[in-house]
């Protein structure tokens, strides 16, 4: 690797924020010999204010929601030109670019067979234009346009299994990691670069701002959504489950307890039975309980 | 060589000339021909191209948009709602300076829904920052694809050209067509040498945040390549016609208009139907004649002042309408004449054609003698009052 970064400091993401580290542990992954191509969004915007920019890899935005399509024409423009086995392209976006306003670019490309990895950094609502919910916000998560109210307790809707659309496509390989685990996170993406054909990364990104949990708590936040199980760690190769991050369950309130978009749940147990019941059932389905650990 | 080609067929060939390592677009009558031609073309292995079928026109746009970034010469063709939901990416090519080819086979708007020939889609994106070019027959349609190449790539531009086409007129018309040879082509049109390409061994960031401080200047830069695009395109015609003998001014072709008293300002297949009336009118000893649009964006306002100013009486006739407003190419010739002392005391302003309603001879012969001394701001010609009563009641 040359001494230039890949991914610079001096960006104007928020302290804190999981999206800039997850992207800078990405890129470092993926190498220098890797084209990007972006979404709008906050990654976008604070990475790339004209004249400046933090990538040190060739990088493109268009809009909203076509890095897929982009990515797509990039990888088609590179098998053209024959460089697309020395080159790898990464199409990226948040959750609502990749869940809500991308899903069906998204869709084409896992569609189409591109030799792609497309990573969505996951905060769990639309943070660049103010914290609205998205497709990926959880459960009664307390956001601009999921309030509280005296007729809401927040989003009604558990988050939209992207994980399993993308791998009903039949790619080769789909992913969760999250930015509290970063060797696990690195680990996969070299693994999906190595894949070749359509690749689906989602990355579990806490967003201070938006979570309202102390810049500091990060890695912290990160690591409790997982140990609680409500954001499993898996890896699906071909449709088959081939992989999914053991733990010893936390109750969910270790981990809600950290953010304010969750405090109102804090003393309503029959919401926090709600979310319980939304982690205890992805233990099961994916088996996430730690055998070693199991006494009773 | 020339031969009976159906305008499609003839298009998809001579982008095949123009060898473009990638191609996406998204099925919509009537550009469909064009690209099912080309894809058999790469089915069959005469055309070296990575053809990608995609799940909407705005990835079509997308896909060609990532490709031309990556330095790949790229086509793509759509229509009406199809040209409409590549809006948003339309304006980004322009706005990244993105060298493109597109074809808008001209398609009538929904609702209600109606597959036949007007221009109310591509004249929709005329502030999109494209170059956009009318084309009145199938040859002219074939050669602007190439000279729109050309001068979409050249340094001095790198802006994206939409050439226009009348759908099912012109793409599904048949007509005899002199297609370029592959050599002089390749004389004519270089390959695409891009000034700026995403390349691991040169890093760059494309498609920044420009805040108030620079926003401005982006789009001043473009209206500024426009007005230099006025003096470009007759340059690149010119050298267009010394290769394959086809004489295009590129901006606007003025016929039989030297000593007319009424002339008819047109764009498209139309202007064929005008030229011959325009002849059966002659032989009877009545002054007339035919401005063609071809250049809208830039619209070529000295060229049309030059063309007109000594003209008694202009119709303009569009196949659009602004709808609570004028007809867009009446607008344009207008401002061309605003605070001018040379201008036609009459300028007037009909629609017709709309929704793929032929305009007959008649037709114009109606314009012709609709351009009296009263002046029309924006009168529809053949429209049925019958079926507007129905619909008012």
């Amino acid at each position: 690797m040359s001494n230039e970064p890949l991914f610079s400091s001096g960006h104007t993401a928020c302290a804190g924020c999981g999206q800039s580290l997850a992207a800078r542990l990405v890129i470092e992954a993926a190498g220098a010999n890797t084209i990007v191509v972006n979404n709008t969004g906050c990654l976008e915007v604070f990475s790339t204010k004209y004249p400046e920019t933090a990538w040190g890899v060739p990088w493109i935005h268009s809009l909203f929601e076509n890095a897929a399509a982009v990515a797509s024409g990039v990888e088609g423009a590179l098998k053209y030109l024959g460089k697309k086995d020395s080159i790898n392209v990464i199409a990226q976006a948040g959750d609502g670019g990749t869940a809500d306003i991308g899903l069906q670019a998204l869709s084409g490309m896992l569609e189409r067979g591109h030799d792609i990895l497309y990573v969505c950094y996951d905060n769990e609502a639309y943070m660049n234009t103010g914290i609205q919910r998205s497709g990926l916000t959880p459960f009664d998560s307390n956001t601009t346009t999921s309030p509280l109210g005296a007729q809401s307790l927040g989003n009604i809707r558990p988050k939209k299994p992207m994980p399993e659309i993308a791998m009903a496509h039949g790619i080769p390989y789909v992913a969760t990691c999250s930015v509290g685990l970063t060797q696990d996170l690195q680990r996969k993406v070299k693994k999906a670069i190595a894949i070749k054909g359509p690749k689906y990364l989602q990355i579990h990104v806490p967003c201070p701002l938006g979570w309202r949990h102390e810049p500091g708590l990060t890695i912290q936040v990160g690591k409790l959504a997982v140990d609680t199980g409500l954001y499993p760690l898996i890896e699906y190769e071909y449709g088959k489950l081939t992989g999914a991050r053991q733990i010893q369950p936390k109750p969910v309130q270790e981990y809600l307890k950290t953010q304010g978009r969750f405090k109102h749940l804090l003393n309503n147990p029959q919401e926090l039975a709600k979310i319980q019941e939304i982690a205890d059932n992805n233990i099961k389905k994916y088996n996430l309980k730690a055998e070693s650990q199991t006494g009773s | 060589m020339k031969e009976f080609q159906e305008g499609s067929k003839a298009v998809a060939d001579i982008v095949s000339l123009c060898k473009p390592g990638v191609i996406s677009a998204y099925p919509i009558t009537p550009q469909t021909h064009i690209v099912e031609e080309l894809a058999q073309l790469v089915a069959d292995g005469k055309l070296n191209s990575q053809f990608i079928n995609v799940e909407s026109e705005h990835s079509a746009a997308s896909v060609v948009l990532g490709a031309a970034a990556t330095g790949v010469r790229s086509y793509t063709a759509t229509s009406s709602q199809g040209l409409f939901y590549m809006a948003e990416v339309i304006f980004n090519i322009a706005g990244m300076r993105l060298p493109l080819v597109l074809t808008c086979a001209n398609r009538a708007i929904s609702a209600p829904i109606n597959i036949w020939n007007d221009q109310q889609d591509s004249i929709s994106l005329r502030d999109s920052g494209w170059i956009q070019l009318y084309a009145e027959d199938i040859q002219e349609a074939v050669d602007l694809h190439l000279i729109g190449y050309r001068i979409s790539e050249d340094k001095s531009m790198m802006l994206p050209v939409m050439v226009c086409m009348d759908g099912f007129i012109l793409t599904h018309g048949i007509e005899v067509v002199d297609m370029p040879q592959q050599q002089e082509v390749d004389k004519f049109l270089p390959s695409y040498k891009p000034l700026y390409k995403l390349d691991v061994e040169n890093p760059i960031s494309m498609g920044l945040l420009a805040d108030p401080d620079y926003y401005t200047e982006t789009r001043y830069a473009i209206h500024d390549t426009m007005k230099d695009a006025l003096t470009f395109i007759p340059k690149v015609t010119a050298e267009f016609a010394k290769v394959f003998g086809r004489n295009y001014n590129g901006l606007l072709e003025e016929y039989r208009t030297k000593d007319a008293e009424r002339v008819i300002v047109s764009m498209g297949s139309v202007c064929g139907t005008i030229k011959e009336v325009v002849d059966e009118l002659r032989a009877k000893g009545k002054k007339v004649g035919l401005v063609k649009i071809t250049s809208f964006r830039p619209f070529p306002a000295a060229a049309v002042f030059d063309a007109l100013k000594d003209i008694p009486k202009v119709a303009i006739l569009d196949k659009s309408v602004s709808l609570g407003s004028y007809a867009p190419l009446a607008v344009e010739i207008k401002a061309a004449f605003f605070a001018k002392k040379k201008a036609p005391k009459i300028i007037s302003s009909f629609v017709a054609g709309l929704g793929g309603r032929d305009i007959t001879k008649d037709s114009i012969k109606e314009v012709f003698s609709l351009l009296t001394n009263k002046e029309r701001p924006c009168e529809f010609i053949d429209l049925k009052p019958e079926l507007l009563r129905e619909s008012y009641e």
